[in-house]
């Protein structure tokens, strides 16, 4: 691989053993790939503190030990400087303040907080969420990032223009010490054409299709990129938010463009950029409605935990979720947990959403979702979710039975404890 | 002429890319379905743990892994890290389709891996088949179980 005269001097060791180590990673990585130099970068997104029972083992040793074998892959111990690119933490295993509703032992909590002071003293911010691109971190258009959480690259990259390939806790942990990441797959122009056409027969509309339209997408295209044709009316964050989601859990999809919505194409032939288009797939009402049903794990229409929040709801969501709980009361078999990044909950506590939610019943989570801790609410067996990426994972990881619908159908199963969405 | 076959078993050399450096041999473990890190292996046990993936129940732990390579959640390099350091890793990687999952995977996994191979290792290769693995010189030797 060709390297800079300053990459040489930190793979040589002139920049400290820890940029040394992290060289040496990069070089590995991106020799393993193919690619034939690294790229700048001043934006990580990354997975750093140790929260899970399989870390505490290292951390015991020092968070040292923690950040050298798990995030540069190194056996040599070393001290780790501030990082040198804009970085932040994603998504983790504990809510710092709703642990012991999780099930977490105190211990785990301790090593959590122990590790956030270690990182963030070394300039790790520590965003607590999967949508980083919800609590100020948006990258500008072109701009070439690190990061890892599958939603939140294929977010960076196709509806902000930003270009990240999906990285993982070891290049993160890397590209934050040394702002170096492999030039490689998305970070090139040419491989972020279109390759296949998804036309629309039918108008996609509120969350929950956006959802339904996005699991089948990944499904039919796989790692491919889609081309979306007739989505109709205009989309925000939520749905994009949602959409993307869904298409990294049933697929691999990491792109998609929606000519003249999405940033790099304002037509379809700008989409597939005089590429050739490897196919076409039709979404009708039987497409949607097939999808549904593959995303419905269960035949209990006796739910007891309710999952919203998956990406982290934005303030909309939590502004929509508090109306429709205001003045009721949830069930009592049934405990509803709502997920939302922590700069954000502190927004909803001011509007007063956070007391709306607990009044009736429901708790407000951050830092952390179920699938992520794999912990719900002891002896839960049928859950509801308003996330076909949580309907997804929740019952694959956790055993559980699941079902899918709108936030609506959702919060009706929390105050009925029965399932009574339909499509 | 049977007799003489039987008693030089039948080997096929398959050409690759280097994508991890170093030489295993081992029992083949084939699939033709990609494989989930985060949320689908067992890094304590290096088993399959996906709902509805062929290999569900199946442990990796010291076989060459033939599969068409990652899919799914950031954390696939996280969780075959783990297995390496639980003991339980693969012995050797051959895969078909790179991405940034299964290249920073095989390289924290620290076992050979190889891909970019002139034959579809998928169909060549078979589960119980010996397999060698020199990722330095590019190759993959396979020995037939039945000949074995």
């Amino acid at each position: 691989m060709n390297l800079t005269d300053h990459e040489k001097a930190m793979y040589d060791g002139e920049h400290g053993r820890a940029k040394a180590r992290a060289m040496d990673l990069l070089v590995r990585y991106g020799e393993a790939l193919g690619a034939e130099r690294l790229v700048e970068t001043n934006n990580v997104a990354g997975a750093f503190n140790a929260s899970t029972p399989s870390v505490q083992a290292i951390a015991e040793k020092g968070m040292e030990h923690v950040y050298s074998e798990l995030n540069l892959d190194s056996d040599e111990v070393v001290d780790v400087p501030h990082m040198v690119a804009h970085t932040c933490q994603l998504i983790t295993g504990i809510d710092n303040d709703n642990w012991e509703l999780q099930g977490v032992d105190k211990s785990l909590v301790d090593m959590q907080r122990a590790n956030e002071k270690y990182l963030g003293r070394r300039g790790v911010n520590m965003f607590a969420t999967c949508t980083p691109y919800q609590v100020g971190n948006v990258p500008v258009k072109g701009e070439h990032c690190a990061w890892m959480e599958s939603s939140a690259v294929i977010y960076c990259n196709s509806v902000l223009g930003a270009r990240t390939n999906v990285e993982g806790k070891e290049s993160t942990g890397a590209a934050a010490l040394t702002g170096r990441i492999p030039y490689w797959g998305f970070h090139i122009t040419e491989n972020r054409r279109g390759t296949h056409l998804v036309e629309l027969d039918i108008e996609v509309d509120d969350m929950m299709d956006w959802g339904l339209l996005g699991y089948y997408i990944g499904e039919v295209i796989g790692e491919e990129i889609p081309v979306l044709k007739g989505t109709g009316r205009q989309p925000d964050l939520i749905k994009l938010k949602h959409f993307g989601a869904a298409a990294a859990s049933s697929g691999g999809v990491e792109m998609y463009h929606i000519p003249g919505i999405t940033p790099e194409a304002d037509s379809i032939e700008e989409a597939f950029g005089g590429r050739k288009v490897k196919g076409t797939f039709r979404y009708g009402a039987k497409e949607r409605r097939e999808t549904y049903e593959k995303l419905q794990s269960s035949t209990e229409k006796k739910v007891d935990f309710i999952m919203l929040g998956c990406p982290h709801n934005s303030i909309d969501q939590m502004a929509l979720i508090a109306h429709m709980l205001e003045n009721r009361k949830i069930h009592s078999d049934v405990q509803l947990w709502v997920h939302t990044p922590r700069a954000i909950k502190q927004v909803a506590e001011r509007n007063g959403y956070i007391d709306t939610i607990r009044d009736a019943g429901g708790v407000v989570m951050s830092d952390t979702c179920p699938a992520i801790s794999r912990r719900l609410p002891a002896g839960t067996k049928v859950i509801a979710t308003d996330s076909a990426k949580q309907a997804h994972y929740l019952p694959a990881i956790t055993g559980v039975q699941g079902w899918f619908g709108s936030v609506s159908d959702c919060v009706d199963a929390a105050l009925t404890g029965q399932w009574n969405g339909r499509v | 002429m049977d007799i003489a076959a039987e008693a030089k078993p039948e080997t096929i050399e398959l050409k690759g890319r280097k994508v991890v450096a170093g030489r295993a041999e081992g029992e083949a473990l084939v699939t033709t379905e990609t494989i989930s890190g985060w949320g689908g292996i067992n890094e304590r046990t290096g088993t399959v743990i996906e709902r509805r993936h062929e290999m569900r129940g199946v442990s990796f732990a010291g076989k060459i892994l033939v599969f068409p390579g990652a899919k799914g959640s950031s954390g696939w390099s996280a969780y075959f890290h783990m297995t390496r350091l639980n003991g339980v890793q693969p012995a050797a990687m051959i895969f078909t389709r790179m991405t940034t999952k299964i290249a920073l995977g095989a390289v924290v996994t620290r076992v050979p891996a190889i891909t970019e191979l002139d034959q579809d290792p998928l169909s060549v290769i078979e589960t119980g088949d010996w397999v060698v693995v020199d990722a330095d010189a590019g190759t993959v030797t396979v020995t037939r179980k039945s000949r074995r």
